[in-house]
């Protein structure tokens, strides 16, 4: 019986052709999808191939080294007489700059209108969703044109003498259509024998952090408070700017002089539209993850705390927020990877970011392949430290459930 | 024994209690009130007086430049001129499609209005229920009908003259962009979904490089491809327009998108329904196509409905390369000599359509929702 059985299972294995069998067919599917994708990459490329024949070219990055002979007014220095990496460079630093004060602009507008949206008064919470669903519900662009071309261009002119034309906010801070210049810290002589304190008190506030941290989780409660990390954090930098001769920073404030603005920081009102415009359009949606986060913590937690006499403030910061983290993280790391991305709508205003520079080298050199290849790279390892970044974060937070 | 009822007092009920709870419950609720009460009069003071008692809606150009002359001769900021807007209503609609052949937009507008109302109509009784297949019919045999409609046959043609897409500009184009794209690359984006969650890795493997490598980049690098490198990458016997190149690189990255939802739905789908299914003998793609993609697709439609409001919206990234949609039109409009400096007007005009658009859309996914009970599921 047993014998006939296997006898009957073996016939029949034996019976079922190999274009009947399963894990033949596996593999011969995937070897034809394999040779049908390469097939056609290989035609694309060959054509690829005779459009550079047809031109005299090949496919190099030697011209990087070349002289670019275009003008960057924006970021860090660059002459006509740079190269193409260099200006490449300066692309990348201004998509930077764009992208990192934006992220935390947006953050904070975000946590801001997203708490306001749940408030208990009527009137604060109707004000944020009327912004949160006018702003979600027009295209990015078309806020960035609003922005630049009828708001920051017609603000007034800025213009030295008695009355100065621009707009002046307390600080100096000066806007116009020249853009924004307000005081900045600029390091002086002795920046040099100053910056290790400065280090010193990272450092010792690291430590303070980690040690008070360490006899939470063992006592359940701060062996000291966190005052005396606060304290350590500034003390050290007083202590150095007494013991170095002069004053490590000087506040550099604004002077307008004839058209222009002197001295601070300035920046240009392409920088200026493009980050507010960012940091409108990313902070709306920031506030719905910000809302969704906060309404997936039972209500029971705010009402228990409630019950023990906490107060409004303490229920958001002590109860409501660090649940809501582990919600929010999540959505709001693709919120920072969505405006780092459309960052590149820069140059719809002219904001000479990675995308608008790189668009200059290609029309220069021509380069379309070489230079496309740079963009996406420069693009997803932007995009894959954040996430990198973000995850680690997450990671930390989403520990503390056990 | 007798009680008598106390009502309750006058400040926890009728419009004393509601302004008491929502308004004024503590001190600075009171306060935040007071601020966002100032901020409301002050917003809304400006925006009515430039809007409406300062501007003028005069298609003159001369009586816009008299009211500004005199406005800055008092010293005084300038009210809106819509006289622009009013102007050049049928730019902004159609841009540069021949107005002659502007009926054929119409009868566009109609077929889809005819459909849409036939389906709302028909969903909404249950004892048609057999018409809902020709309904289904008709909006795919629709797509066909109104592109043929919209672009003619030739330029000789006596009943539908050519009108080449590269002349289709203003909200016409943007809906074309964005109509087609969600169309062509959701059935893509379903593809790559199923690819991604094969079991073959050399399709899983090619399925998520694309999906990732095209998620972690701009659109804007997208449509660049589109413009430039299919020139390149392409025999020069195989050559395309420009609104066409930027449907590829709309459909190419939106399929990407697609795929991600479709993916979230397909992973929300229990084991049980597919051995159910192989249980009853169907094969794997009848199992796909019959059981699982139905219900998988049920589950996402609110993820579906947002990735097409972003579609629309980004449909303005086309002004970039070029294309001269809604914005498109609006920037060409605030460079005329005429309307030089009424760039809030024009753009407020373009971001209200957008709005109206988008809005519409997400209201009714989210009316969808709370008829499917997908929230609540």
């Amino acid at each position: 019986m047993t014998h006939s059985s296997s006898a009957y299972s073996a016939a029949r294995h034996g019976a079922v052709p190999f274009w009947r069998d399963i894990r033949v067919l596996r593999v011969i599917a995937q070897i034809v999808f394999v040779i049908v994708v390469l097939a056609i990459g290989a035609w694309l490329l060959g054509n690829y191939r005779s459009w550079l024949a047809e031109r005299n070219l090949t496919f190099s990055y030697r011209f990087l080294r070349l002289q670019a002979s275009f003008d960057l007014a924006e970021g860090i220095s660059f002459k006509p007489t740079d190269s193409y990496a260099r200006a490449f460079l300066v692309g990348v630093v201004n998509t930077l700059r764009v992208a990192s004060v934006g992220i935390v602009l947006a953050t904070l507008l975000g946590l801001v209108t997203g708490v306001a949206r749940l408030s208990r008064n009527w009137l604060v919470s109707h004000i944020s969703s009327v912004y949160i669903e006018l702003i979600r519900n027009t295209p990015l662009l078309v806020q960035l044109f609003f922005l630049y071309f009828a708001v920051i261009l017609k603000l007034p002119q800025l213009k030295a003498g008695d009355d100065i034309t621009a707009l002046t906010l307390p600080g100096p801070i000066y806007l116009s259509n020249r853009g924004l210049a307000m005081p900045w810290l600029r390091p002086s002589g002795s920046f040099g024998s100053w910056w290790p304190f400065l280090l010193a008190a990272l450092v010792a506030a690291v430590v303070l952090l980690s040690l008070r941290a360490r006899g939470v989780q063992r006592t359940g409660r701060p062996s000291f408070n966190f005052l005396w990390v606060v304290l350590a954090f500034l003390a050290i930098p007083a202590i150095g700017w007494l013991v170095v001769p002069g004053n490590p920073l000087v506040l550099d404030v604004p002077v307008i002089k004839g058209l222009r603005a002197r001295g601070g920081t300035i920046l240009s009102p392409e920088y200026v539209a493009l980050t507010l415009g960012l940091v409108i359009y990313t902070g709306a949606f920031i506030a719905e993850v910000v809302r969704a986060g906060i309404q997936a913590v039972p209500k029971g937690q705010s009402e228990a705390a409630r019950a023990q006499g906490f107060t409004e403030m303490q229920i958001l910061r002590l109860i409501v927020l660090p649940q809501a983290l582990r919600v929010i993280i999540p959505p709001l790391i693709s919120q920072y990877l969505n405006l780092t991305k459309n960052s590149s709508l820069a140059i719809g205003i002219g904001f000479l970011d990675l995308y608008a520079v790189s668009s200059t080298m290609l029309n220069q050199s021509g380069r379309v392949v070489e230079v496309f290849l740079m963009i996406m790279a420069a693009y997803l390892s932007m995009s894959l430290s954040i996430s990198l970044v973000m995850n680690i974060v997450n990671r930390r937070i989403q520990i503390v459930e056990r | 024994m007798t009680t008598s009822m106390e009502k309750p007092p006058a400040t926890e009920v009728g419009v004393l209690g509601w302004l008491k709870k929502n308004l004024f419950s503590t001190w600075y609720d009171a306060l935040l009130t007071i601020g966002s009460l100032a901020f409301i009069y002050w917003v809304l003071r400006g925006v009515i007086k430039w809007a409406y008692t300062k501007a003028t809606f005069s298609a003159e150009p001369g009586v816009c430049k008299e009211a500004r002359a005199a406005a800055a001769a008092a010293g005084e900021t300038a009210g809106a001129c819509w006289g622009v807007v009013i102007t050049n209503i049928k730019v902004f609609m159609i841009g540069r499609y021949p107005s002659q052949e502007s009926w054929r937009i119409l009868v566009s507008l109609g077929i889809v209005a005819v459909l849409a109302v036939l389906t709302w109509w028909i969903w909404r009784s249950q004892n048609m229920r057999g018409a809902r297949r020709w309904v289904v019919i008709g909006w795919l045999l629709s797509l066909p009908v109104i592109t043929i409609l919209l672009r003619g046959f030739s330029e000789k043609s006596q009943i539908l003259p050519l009108v080449p897409t590269e002349i289709w500009s203003g909200l016409l184009l943007t809906l074309v962009l964005a109509i087609v794209g969600i169309v062509a690359s959701f059935p893509l984006g379903v593809l790559l979904a199923l690819g991604r969650r094969s079991t073959l890795p050399a399709l899983k493997v090619f399925c998520t490089m694309y999906i990732e490598t095209i998620r972690g980049v701009p659109l804007i690098t997208i449509l660049f491809m589109s413009q430039l490198l299919l020139p390149i990458f392409l025999p020069p016997q195989i050559r395309f327009g420009t609104v066409l190149r930027a449907l590829v690189g709309m459909t190419l990255f939106s399929a990407a998108y697609s795929a991600e939802n479709v993916r979230g739905g397909l992973a929300a789908i229990p084991l049980g329904q597919y051995e159910a299914a192989k249980a009853v003998g169907l094969n794997d793609a009848l199992m796909m196509a019959l059981i699982v993609l139905p219900q998988a697709i049920q589950k996402v439609i609110p993820a579906i409905v947002g990735q097409f409001i972003s579609l629309f919206k980004d449909t303005t990234l086309v002004v970039i390369i070029g294309l001269l949609d809604l914005l498109g039109v609006s920037k060409a409009v605030t460079g005329q000599q005429e309307y030089i400096g009424l760039h809030k007007e024009v753009y407020l005009f373009a971001a209200l359509i957008y709005f109206i658009f988008s809005y519409a859309m997400s209201s009714g996914s989210r009316r969808l929702e709370v008829t499917m009970g997908v929230g609540e599921r």
